[in-house]
């Protein structure tokens, strides 16, 4: 009973095993790399875990306040930024172990060649609730 | 006119309606389903049509409904299996009288739901589902989940448990636990999930003699008791020392000590009565210095005896540093290992009673990296922040 966000990076996690840009897969590849994070939702959906899951597209702007009675200040996007998070998805699950097995089972999304990607994904425990009973 | 809807009426029918369908001979998780059904139809009708017995309009709807799915399914059985044997109608299941259980059905419930193949969210799930009366909706808000997640998670559950005979005695230390997770979980949402914990206890407490239960509810009432004092009109966490203690509510604190006394009366300690007498002696200070810290320490040996649990002891090493100063708790918790949760949470504060405000603040800064939710994490640091507000 604790959620857990995976997190897929464009940039800025270590180089996957697999490691050929999308663009260079052939279209089959790619409609079994889509098919393969479906069926892995639903079958979370189906164990009682899946929460959400979401795609962002690459592009971003960067946005700030400049005062009052002037209009936000927008910048970007930037090419040299970092890290660039693609997507995520959230799980609630009873224990740490089942979030890293349900990461490691993401991780192996096929890529180039069908083979498995092995790319890295961010694992991060959302904050809990604070407990009543404490002492 | 429109009469106010009495949910929790209807809540606390839902196990004895399960039951009486069972006993009828139909199948658990198909009965479930049927009584959950019920539950949302009479969510929508009573309001405007309130039953004059609810009971019975429960048994009545539920009941069609159980026949209703069965009849279906039997012939969606028939299309797909055209040349299978002739199946009886669900009629031919219903009249065979089951033999009269010894045991309360509601307490079976509580078993069933609790039972050791279920993990601890599916249980939970399923207790909330079955035997609190609650909907698939409601327990997925509670729990910040899709309905649709939730649903599979209770019939994920339905389906672990649906080869154990509804007859056997169960475990009650299993059903306790989950009750204490429902608990700790405290209130998000629309549903208070505290309160539910303790309806269901009491419920729970009235179906077994049971010590531990006691214990359980009693601890439950004397934490709930000082809830509203936990948390500032900013949402911030007050630490028990600092809570405003004529905010604690003493018709809960009354009622808890009493099933607590009766409970120890009977000489069978558990873990849940040694943390009740816990609560109760942090209830009965009328200021934190006046705490029996002493006597607390006393309670934390002998819940250390009972659980061999580190949080116990990492709690032990605060009452000691209360009751025999911040050097001696210092020294207990130089025993422990350091990498349990809130240690180093108790390493700062015991620091700083001790005259170290540097180290302290130090402490608290690492604490708040730690911490394992918003409210303590922002706690810890406002911590950090005035001790390191102070040094300069």
């Amino acid at each position: 009973m604790a959620k857990y966000l995976l997190l897929k990076h464009y940039r800025g996690a270590p180089a996957p095993a697999n490691d050929v840009s999308m663009d260079k897969w052939t279209p089959e590849e790619i409609s079994a790399h889509m098919q393969y994070m479906r069926d892995f939702a639903d079958r979370l959906e189906g164990t009682g875990e899946f929460v959400d899951g979401q795609a962002l597209a690459p592009e971003g702007t960067w946005v700030r306040y400049d005062g009052e009675g002037r209009p936000p200040v927008t910048d970007g996007p930037f090419a040299e930024t970092k890290d660039l998070i693609a997507g995520w998805m959230v799980i609630d699950v009873d224990t740490y172990e089942r979030a890293v097995e349900l990461a490691g089972e993401l991780s192996a999304a096929p890529g180039a060649g069908g083979k498995p990607i092995h790319e890295w994904l961010e694992l991060r425990p959302f904050y809990g609730v604070s407990p009543t009973i404490t002492e | 006119m429109t009469a106010p809807m009495d949910e929790a009426l209807l809540r606390s029918l839902t196990p004895k309606v399960l039951g009486i369908l069972v006993r009828r001979g139909a199948d658990f998780a198909a009965a479930e389903d049927a009584v959950q059904e019920a539950l949302v139809k009479a969510l929508s009708a009573w309001p405007a049509d309130p039953p004059r017995d609810p009971k019975g309009w429960l048994v009545t709807v539920a009941w069609n409904r159980f026949l209703d799915a069965a009849r279906a399914d039997t012939a969606r059985r028939r299309r797909e299996d055209s040349i299978g044997t002739e199946r009886g109608s669900p009629s031919d299941h219903v009249t065979e009288p089951e033999p009269v259980s010894a045991v309360d059905d509601t307490l079976q419930l509580y078993f069933l739901c609790a039972h050791p193949s279920l993990t601890p969210s599916s249980a939970v799930a399923l207790t909330l589902r079955a035997v609190g009366g609650l909907t698939t909706r409601q327990i997925a808000q509670a729990y910040l989940v899709p309905e649709a997640t939730m649903a599979q998670r209770i019939s994920r559950a339905k389906r672990t448990v649906s080869g154990v005979r509804f007859d056997q005695p169960g475990d009650v230390a299993t059903v306790l636990r989950v009750l204490y997770l429902v608990f700790n979980e405290g209130y998000s949402g629309d549903v208070d999930l505290a309160a539910e914990a303790i309806r269901l206890t009491r419920q729970l407490a009235a179906a077994i003699d049971h010590p531990e239960v006691a214990g359980l509810l009693a601890l439950m009432l004397l934490h709930h008791a000082r809830r509203v004092s936990r948390t500032a009109s900013d949402g911030s966490l007050v630490p028990l020392a600092a809570q405003d203690r004529g905010r604690w509510d003493t018709v809960s604190i009354a009622e808890g000590v009493a099933i607590l006394q009766a409970a120890l009366a009977r000489d069978r300690l558990g873990e849940f009565q040694a943390q009740a007498a816990i609560a109760a002696l942090h209830a009965d200070a009328p200021s934190a210095e006046e705490t029996d810290w002493t006597q607390i320490v006393e309670w934390y040996d002998e819940l250390a005896r009972l659980t061999d649990s580190p949080v116990v002891r990492l709690n032990r090493a605060v009452a000691v540093g209360e009751a025999d100063g911040p050097h001696a708790g210092l020294a207990a918790l130089a025993k422990l290992d350091d990498s349990l949760p809130r240690h180093t949470a108790v390493a700062a504060y015991l620091h700083e009673r001790a005259g170290d405000p540097a180290t302290a603040a130090k402490l608290y800064a690492d604490a708040a990296r730690q911490a394992p939710n918003l409210a303590e994490r922002d706690h810890l640091t406002r911590q950090a922040a005035r001790l390191n507000t102070q040094n300069h």
